[in-house]
């Protein structure tokens, strides 16, 4: 494996020790440290004179933040090695040279839900209203393998998400919508290989050359299914091999598609902190490039289709460095612990999503305002692309004027805010490098500590992750329910008779129509095909054979998403977490 | 308050289990003896394992939106069973237009976002006695 050996590991940290610079000369910073004691002279008589106005000076993930850093604090980093240019290793400021001038991020609405048709009317109302690329969201039958006609896909047909069985539904998806053209975010991960097979199938019959033209996204992202969202269905590791099978198939046969976005959201949404969401997320990532690699595959050849995804949620700065910090440590994981060569492999590109946990039921405009201030912290941290949640997204999915003003407000801040002119505007700023450095030291402290319990895999079998977000997630309840946390609208501020807002309602009728759909494409469809594939599929599941190219084989004769499911349940069998809290 | 036992279950497909997890640690903090059923419970299971562990109440979390379709389907199992006597509450993310309903269909109170879960103690406590 390419890992480098730790002698020479630390051989190499020694030479760049010595070879540090400072952006400071020493004689400057006696005379500021002297000036630093006499501010903290102040602050204390200033204190004693009237206390703090609250007790609570940390993050919204409890970290702590110093009151006041100063350049003697931040004068050990090093100018080049640990901050550098935009586009430079360790790409602390940014990956792209030119910033947000070359191109501005872009911005994709998570959307989907009822059957395949109300949501192609959706995504073409958001291009229509200047959206730059789409992002699809299932509902839960399809990410778990099962068809609309199955008993546990009862009541939630078309609810969180749009209904897919089979290619049939795919095709009505992106009717008129040029997949040569857009790009196409997937959020699904346990049924990945699936979906990318009916999106290339789909391409095909358009008439797309899939190799030079389809780009886009599956989130794919199993392990923060066991850390977080829960949305597994085989254990984790024949889940690896099928996400490895996906590396392998797409840097051969479509070399633009993004084939896993490693996922801090969900772990986000579930409780952890901002540094639990850093250090986990990119943890993974490394567990992603170790399988690959143990599977043969050249780091080079699959690293630079890796992508992350990451929450921003309320505490503007300390999300502003979570950014920042992601993109140093996955370089230097990247450089340094796998020998990457590519600087394609060293960087870390990712998509935002606001925080969907801090919207509040209560006075739900308010939100617009919480989102405006997270999707800022997405700026200027520096994503390449972001979702910013609508107003009702904690009463329901988004009404059409709600997610017209959620897509208004990224568009404000790109065309009228001024923040896209110039790159990093925080970088330097003693007190965000400060936090930088933090989330940077923070998150190989896990690293270390994941890297003790053999991996990530085994980690998450030991419930290792599991239990730190629980942790915090319980340890944020009680500092909101004692008012030490607080959330306006909610434990403060609080409006005693409100107006509801309207909110888009899913009818449970839905479900008819889309069985009676899926029944007429299974009565069309070639039954001789169907069990040929499937049972090719089965074959080669339980060989060394790649996935791919066999579940193209089975959408294309319209197999379902819960038949091709349950060809590989019958192989691999399925996953069920121990009930603890 | 020995002796008082509560199912927290996850009917439904979602796998948001935060809430569930918040709701049955704190209960348990209160002095309940605290069962939770883990993911992606099908009303039948919902039903049994009340029935099964005995216990007095049973806290349905979902947020996928299933809550019509499951919900009346876990009262009326219970009521099958003679097991009418369970009290049965429900939170997550569930429209105001669903909750009579619901009530109707024998769920005692529904919870929504931003419940403090002392109030779900101080709930039980009441209607529990």
């Amino acid at each position: 494996m390419a890992i480098q050996d730790p002698p020479r590991q630390a051989e190499t940290a020694k030479k760049r020790q010595a070879e540090r610079e400072s952006f400071f000369k020493d004689e400057a910073l006696e005379i500021l440290s002297q000036a630093r004691e006499g501010w903290e002279d102040s602050v204390e008589k200033a204190f004693e004179k009237r206390p703090p106005w609250k007790s609570d000076f940390t993050t919204v993930s409890s970290m702590d933040v110093p009151h006041l850093v100063t350049a003697d604090q931040v004068a050990d980093l090093d100018p080049v090695q640990d901050i550098g240019v935009p586009g430079e290793f360790p790409y602390t400021r940014g990956i792209h040279p030119s910033g947000y001038r070359g191109r501005s991020w872009t911005m994709r609405q998570f959307a989907g839900f009822g059957t395949a048709a109300d949501s192609n009317r959706r995504f073409k109302y958001l291009l229509e209203h200047g959206q730059t690329g789409l992002s699809v969201a299932f509902h839960l039958p399809t990410l778990y393998g099962y068809d609309s006609d199955h008993e546990m896909s009862k009541g939630e047909v078309g609810k969180c998400g749009v209904a897919i069985d089979t290619l049939a539904d795919m095709e009505v998806l992106f009717a008129d919508i040029p997949l040569g053209e857009v790009t196409t975010s997937m959020t699904i991960n346990s049924t990945a290989p699936i979906l990318l097979a009916m999106y290339l199938a789909v391409a095909e019959r358009q008439g797309v050359d899939i190799r030079s033209q389809v780009s886009g996204t599956l989130q794919n992202d199993i392990l923060k299914e066991y850390i977080a969202q829960k949305e597994y269905i085989f254990p984790p590791r024949p889940s690896m091999r099928l996400i490895t099978d996906q590396f392998a198939f797409a840097s051969e046969h479509v070399p633009r598609w993004n084939t896993i976005s490693i996922s801090g959201y969900h772990i986000r949404e579930a409780g952890s902190t901002a540094l639990q969401e850093l250090a986990f997320t990119l943890r993974d990532g490394v567990e992603y490039v170790q399988y690959g690699i143990e599977a043969g595959l050249e780091v080079d050849e699959f690293a630079p289709r890796l992508s992350f995804f990451f929450n921003s949620h309320n505490d503007f700065f300390e999300e502003i460095a979570k950014f920042r910090a992601a993109r140093k440590i996955w370089a230097t994981v990247m450089r340094e612990r796998f020998g990457a060569k590519s600087p394609r492999s060293w960087m870390c590109r990712f998509h935002t999503q606001t925080a969907g946990c801090s919207l509040t039921a209560q006075q739900p405009y308010n939100n617009v305002v919480r989102t405006t201030v997270q999707a800022l912290a997405a700026v200027l941290g520096g994503t390449q692309s972001l979702h910013t949640n609508a107003l009702d997204e904690t009463l329901a999915l988004p009404t059409e004027e709600n997610a017209r003003i959620a897509l208004r407000t990224q568009q404000i801040l790109a065309h009228e805010s001024g923040v896209i002119n110039t790159i990093d505007p925080l970088g330097g700023s003693y007190f965000v490098e400060e936090m930088t450095r933090r989330m940077v030291d923070g998150a190989f402290d896990y690293f270390r500590q994941i890297d003790e319990l053999g991996g990530m895999v085994e980690a998450i079998e030991a419930g290792f992750p599991q239990r730190e977000i629980m942790d915090a997630a319980f340890r944020f309840q009680r500092a909101f329910e004692s008012g030490e946390k607080k959330m306006v609208g909610v434990n403060d501020f609080v409006l005693e008779d409100e107006e509801p807002v309207e909110t888009l309602y899913i009818s449970d009728d839905l479900a008819d129509q889309q069985i009676a759909f899926l029944n007429r494409t299974k009565d069309e469809r070639d039954a001789a095909a169907v069990e040929r594939t499937l049972d090719a599929l089965r074959r080669g599941a339980s060989k060394e054979e790649n996935t791919m190219p066999l579940i193209l084989d089975c959408v294309r004769e319209y197999c379902s998403v819960g038949e091709i499911s349950d060809a590989l349940r019958d192989v691999y069998g399925t996953y069920e977490e121990p009930a603890v809290f | 308050m020995v002796g008082r036992r509560i199912l927290i279950a996850k009917p439904g497909l979602d796998g948001h289990d935060r809430g569930a997890k918040i709701v049955a640690r704190a209960l348990r903090d209160a002095g309940f003896e605290v069962i939770y059923s883990g993911l992606r419970q099908t009303p039948e299971q919902v039903a049994a394992a009340a029935v099964q562990e005995d216990v007095q109440a049973v806290g349905l979390s979902i947020l996928s939106g299933a809550h019509n379709a499951l919900l009346p389907e876990i009262t009326k199992l219970l009521a099958d069973q003679g097991a009418d006597d369970i009290l049965v509450f429900a939170g997550g993310i569930i429209p105001d237009q669903d909750i009579e309903s619901l009530k109707q269909a024998g769920i005692d109170a529904v919870f929504l976002p931003g419940t403090h879960t002392q109030d779900i103690v101080a709930y039980l406590n009441e209607r529990l006695g």
